[in-house]
Order: structure tokens, then sequence, then C-alpha cells
């Protein structure tokens, strides 16, 4: 075995510019697997991360039904959760930690000569503690602060910014949204862009009754986000919640809901579809590429059969077996792609954090990717190869020792 | 004594289209070990279809052939890799060394296709005390194209005989060489021949064929003529006498 592999890389090295551009191919594939897999994985760990910061074992509750008719209302349905809804959810559901309805509205907040067209929420006492908010400085408005519909909100780090300037405590500050002063209470730290690419940060939270009453007049929730005591109790509240809505909302039995609740893992199910999407087509050229790649080589080991016709000849006279000749010659095949394989591999290490770095797009290169890659550039040599090798090993060996 | 080679009523029929080529019409020829024969004829005569099978790179289409008490007409094309591998030393026209390896590299070929394989080292063992056998162990590290034809040929040789065979077969391999060289080449297999190798020579060269000690002559795909050399040529006796020529060439 490892006379054949010094016979293979002697006969590599005697054309090494002619086996370097016949790995080409294979480097060039193997890169675009590595780097293409790289940027599916790094889209999906950003993806995850950006859920993951929307805080734990969270259900979504939205009005409209997202999927009704194979058309996705998603996010632009009319409200259609009332306050009674919201309360019968709070009474009945068990299994639950938190639950805070959501209205949003985007209106111009001032404050000073400053201002920002952030979006308000309107939410509960239980909202920050749902989607993981931490507090910067001061602290979450209460229960009594909803009860009340109190002027009181929380700022997002952009939002105060804008408003405040940089690192500037806005706490004990006063903001005017729709001429209405509200005092700031909170000033929550950065969480970055969500999963949909806004920014999260640029957010002002009311409490639900201030922003219905005083700012947008709504009278219904667009969402309940709904924390649950851990990941197993999921589906029982899922369901339990479907089964109450559907009753408060009087749908009849075969009917689709009027509403659809999400879980975190749909979420990230959902946006990774695109991710897989571009996957799958990175990989599509990338295996064009590499099946071009294997042509080359099966080119090239074709020539070399036909150079290497005498060597052939003297081979089998002194004994060689076909099979030997077979196995020299698939040898060689491999080691070209399992070479240019490796080539690949690192040519996509190196290409993979300048696209992090040039484009921003999030690589991650995995070891499944690595191991995929070498595997297939080896058995690309197998295939490819094997054609020349049976060619070289069927020759007779009178004639081949009698070729110029 | 067991025949090393022994052809009976030996066919070789080639098909070129509809036609019917017979190279090789009806041979009966043994060879006992110990033998050096030389086959002579014109191109055409069959011998080098005779070489070939002898060779066991190909099968006859009647008769029989047996290599060394084995019926070679009934291998398998494996079966007949081995036994070249085990029985057989090629020694060529062209030499037909790998270039760019070295003559060691060169010699172990053979033992690469051994079964069951022998050590790296018993190889290159073995290699060595070949090359040294042909006269060439001072060179064992030089590719053929820094070998002259001579040393190249004494490669080839020792190619032949490291898998110690039981028949040496030569195709013309003084064909490539200047006469001196090729005396020298004749002297290695007088040598060999002389310690009980068995050689087998194809020339067209009746000065060559003299240095063997039967000739048989082929014509038409037939045996015309199968003798002992009366008036052997010897190979220091022939260079001396060469030697001699040269110095009067130049002293005239």
């Amino acid at each position: 075995m490892f006379a054949i592999l010094k016979i293979a890389f002697r006969a590599i090295r005697r054309n090494l510019l002619r086996s370097f551009l016949t790995m080409l191919g294979i480097i060039v594939g193997i890169a675009a697997v590595i780097v293409g897999v790289s940027m599916g994985t790094g889209a999906k760990a950003e993806v995850d991360k950006r859920i993951a910061s929307m805080g734990n074992n969270l259900l979504m509750v939205m009005s409209g039904n997202m999927s009704r008719g194979g058309v996705r209302g998603g996010f632009g349905a009319a409200p259609n959760l009332s306050p009674s809804d919201y309360d019968a959810i709070r009474r009945e559901i068990t299994g639950v930690v938190g639950v805070s309805p959501e209205v949003r509205t985007r209106a111009q907040v001032t404050a000073g000569n400053q201002n920002s067209s952030s979006d308000i929420f309107g939410v509960s006492e239980a909202y920050a503690d749902i989607r993981s908010w931490e507090f910067a400085s001061g602290g979450n408005f209460s229960e009594a602060d909803v009860r009340n519909a109190s002027k009181v909100c929380l700022l997002g780090t952009t939002a105060a910014k804008t408003l405040f300037g940089e690192n500037v405590d806005p706490v004990g500050q006063v903001v005017r949204v729709k001429n209405a002063p509200f005092t700031v209470v909170g000033w929550l730290k950065p969480k970055g862009a969500n999963s949909f690419g806004s920014d999260q940060d640029d957010v002002v939270l009311v409490p639900y009754t201030s922003a219905m009453k005083r700012l947008s007049g709504d009278t219904l929730f667009r969402s309940f986000n709904i924390q649950v005591e851990g990941p197993d109790r999921l589906n029982s509240v899922t369901n339990d919640l479907a089964q109450l809505l559907r009753q408060r909302h009087k749908i009849a039995e075969g009917r689709d809901d009027d509403f659809s609740i999400r879980t975190q893992q749909e979420m990230s199910e959902f946006l990774n579809a695109n991710n897989r999407i571009m996957t799958i087509l990175i990989g599509f050229f990338a295996g064009i590429s590499l099946v071009v790649g294997g042509i080359g080589i099966m080119n090239i080991m074709l020539v070399s059969v036909t150079e290497r016709t005498r060597e052939i000849g003297i081979r089998l006279a002194v004994g060689a077996r076909g099979r030997d000749v077979l196995r020299q010659f698939l040898t060689e095949a491999v080691l070209l792609s399992v070479m240019g394989g490796i080539l690949g591999i690192a040519t996509g290490f190196w290409l993979a954090p300048l696209l992090t770095k040039f484009f921003e797009f999030p690589t991650l290169i995995s070891n499944t990717s690595v191991i995929l890659a070498f595997t297939v550039s080896a058995v690309i040599g197998v295939v490819f190869g094997f054609f020349p090798a049976l060619k070289a090993a069927n020759l007779d060996p009178i004639d081949a020792l009698r070729y110029e | 004594m067991q025949p090393v080679i022994q052809l009976t009523d030996f066919r070789k029929t080639y098909k070129s289209g509809e036609v019917e080529v017979h190279a090789v019409r009806g041979v009966n020829l043994t060879v006992l070990p110990g033998e050096f024969v030389a086959i002579m004829g014109a191109s055409g005569s069959g011998k080098s279809t005779m070489m070939n099978t002898i060779g066991c790179l190909d099968r006859p289409t009647g008769g029989s052939f047996l290599l060394d008490g084995v019926d070679v007409g009934s291998l398998n094309r494996n079966e007949r890799a081995d036994l070249r591998n085990r029985k057989l030393g090629f020694v060529f026209q062209g030499f037909n060394l790998l270039a760019r390896t070295t003559a060691a590299e060169n010699v172990e070929l053979p033992m690469l296709y051994s079964r069951p394989a022998l050590p790296t080292s018993e190889q290159r063992k073995r290699a060595l005390a070949a090359l040294t056998l042909v006269g060439l162990g001072q060179r064992t590290d030089h590719t053929p194209s820094q070998l002259s034809g001579g040393q190249q040929q004494r490669v080839a040789i020792a190619r032949a005989l490291v898998n110690e065979p039981k028949v040496l077969l030569a195709d013309e391999p003084t064909g490539n060489l200047d006469s001196r060289t090729s005396i020298e080449i004749m002297g290695i297999f007088q040598h060999l021949n002389d310690q009980g190798m068995t050689v087998i020579m194809v020339t067209h060269e009746l000065d060559v064929a003299r240095y063997c000690k039967r000739i048989v002559v082929m014509r038409d795909g037939q045996i015309r003529s199968d003798e002992p050399v009366t008036d052997r040529s010897l190979a220091p006796a022939e260079l001396a006498k060469l030697e001699a020529e040269q110095k009067a060439v130049q002293l005239a």
C-alpha cells in the first residue's frame, strides 16, 4: 500500500502544474461546499441566537390565522383579541408564568428638541420578564401603573440614544408621545436586531392601558406574549389556549381559528426555511462544480493512462495483475481529488471569515461539513478515476509494450 | 529431466477482419533446463509470436504449451501474470526501464507484484544483489537517463533475474547496442547460463546467435532448422579480439 502511494505521489509530482490545474476544479467545488454550508450554519446560528434573545419558553398568540386559505395573514391581521380574552387566559390557563398583551403603534416621541419615531409597545408589567429584558438603570413599571394607565415608560437603548444622547441615563426624564408626557422609569439593556432584522432596541414600552387610552385608541390586542413554566408545558398550554379562545370567539366545530399560536421553535423553523433554501442552492452549484472537477480528473487520468501505456506494459510483463494496475491508477485519481479536497477545505477556511468581514454575512464552519467535503472528494476520485483505471488494467501487455 | 518449455503442435492464428493470419503453424519445441537457445528468423517468420507465447503474454490458439510442467493454455489473465512474475524474466530490445526511477527501484519492480510480498528491506537486498551480479553494484541510485545503453540493459537483466526465474527471455537484447557493449551483454548471458540459467533469445543477427548453444531458425510460421552451435563464440575471447583490432587500427 505504501509503495502504491509512493508511486502515485511521484506520478502527480512529475506533472506538478497539470496536477494542480486538475485539482483546481475540486478545490473550487470543495471550497464552495465549505463556504456555502458555513453560510447556512452561520445564518441558522444567528437566527437561533435572535430567537433565544426573545426569551425562554415563549408562546405567541396572534390575531388572525397565519395560514388560512394558504395565505399568510401574519402580523398584519386586524386585532381581534379582547381584554376579556386576556383576563380569561390569566384566570383559566395553568402552567403559565406570565402573560402580556401587546398593542403596537408608531408615533413621534420627543424630548427637548430631539425626536425619534420609535415603535411604541403597550404591554403589561409581565412583559419585561417574559421577553428577558434587563434594565441598565431604573426598573419596571408596576401593576398599579397598568391599572391606572399611568404615563410611565421604559426606553430601549436606541430610542434613549436618539432622544438623550449616547450613554446618558434617561431615567427620571420626561418624553412626550403625541403630546402626552411620559416619565421614563426604566432604561433597557440592548438586545440587537431581532430575527426579522429590525432594531429591537428602538422601542418605548408603556402600560397597555395607557397606550390604548391615550395613544392609539385601540380596544383590541394584536397579540399575547405568554411564558410557560417549562418546555414540557408548551404543548398542553398551546392546546388549552386554542380551546379557550375558540370557545370565547364562538368558532364552530370544523371552522378555522381566527388566531394563531406560535412557539419559538416554530418561529425559528419558519425563519430558517429561507436559509435552508439558500444552503440547498449553494450546495447545488458546488455539486455541479465538483462534477466538473471530477470530469477534469477523469480526463487527465485518461491522458495519463495513454502516456504511460508502455509503463503499464512493463508492469504487466513483470507480473502485475490487472487489479494491481487498476489499484495504482485509482490511487492516483483518489490522491489527486483528496489533495484537491484538502486544499479546497483550506481555501474554504480562508474564505469564510473574509465573507463575514467584508459582507457581514455570518459564517460558521462545522466539523460535519469538513468531513463531508473530504469524503465527497475521495468518492469523486473513486468514481471518476475508475473508468481510466479500468482502461489501464484491461490493456493487452503485448500491445502496451509495443506502444510508442 | 522435465523440460522448461514444451511446445507441442503449437499454432497461433490471428483474425484480422475477415482474413485469418496463421502466424505460427504447428511448432514442436522442447527446451531443457540449462539450455541457451537462439530463435532466428526474418520479420513475419513467427518468432515474435512464439516468444510472446513462451513469455505467457499470449495463449496458443492450437496445440499446447507447457511451462515448467504447467499448461499455460488453460490459465486466465491473472494466473499468467503470476506465472510471468515467478518463472519468467524479460529482457527487451528497448530496455523498457521506468524513466525517472532509480536502477534499484527498477529492479525491485517485479517484487512489487510478488505474492506473498517480501518485506521492503529484503526487496532492496535482493535488488542490490542482482545489480552486483550484472556488474552495476555502484550505480544503483542512477536513473536510466544517467546510464549508458549497456548499463541500462544490465539493469533490465538484473530486473529479469531478481525473482529467480526458470527462464530468461530476451528479445533482441543487443539490437540497440554497439558491438563492444553487445559482446559484454552476451558475456553476461553466457555467465548466467554457465551457472545453470535457461536462456531463450530472439535475434536476427547470426553473430549474436553464435554465443548461444542452439539455434532455431523459423520461416513462415514453422521451424526450418534446429541445430546446436558448433563454433560457439565466447565473450572474453571475442572481447580480446575486438581490442586487438582496435589497437591495430590505432597503430596504423
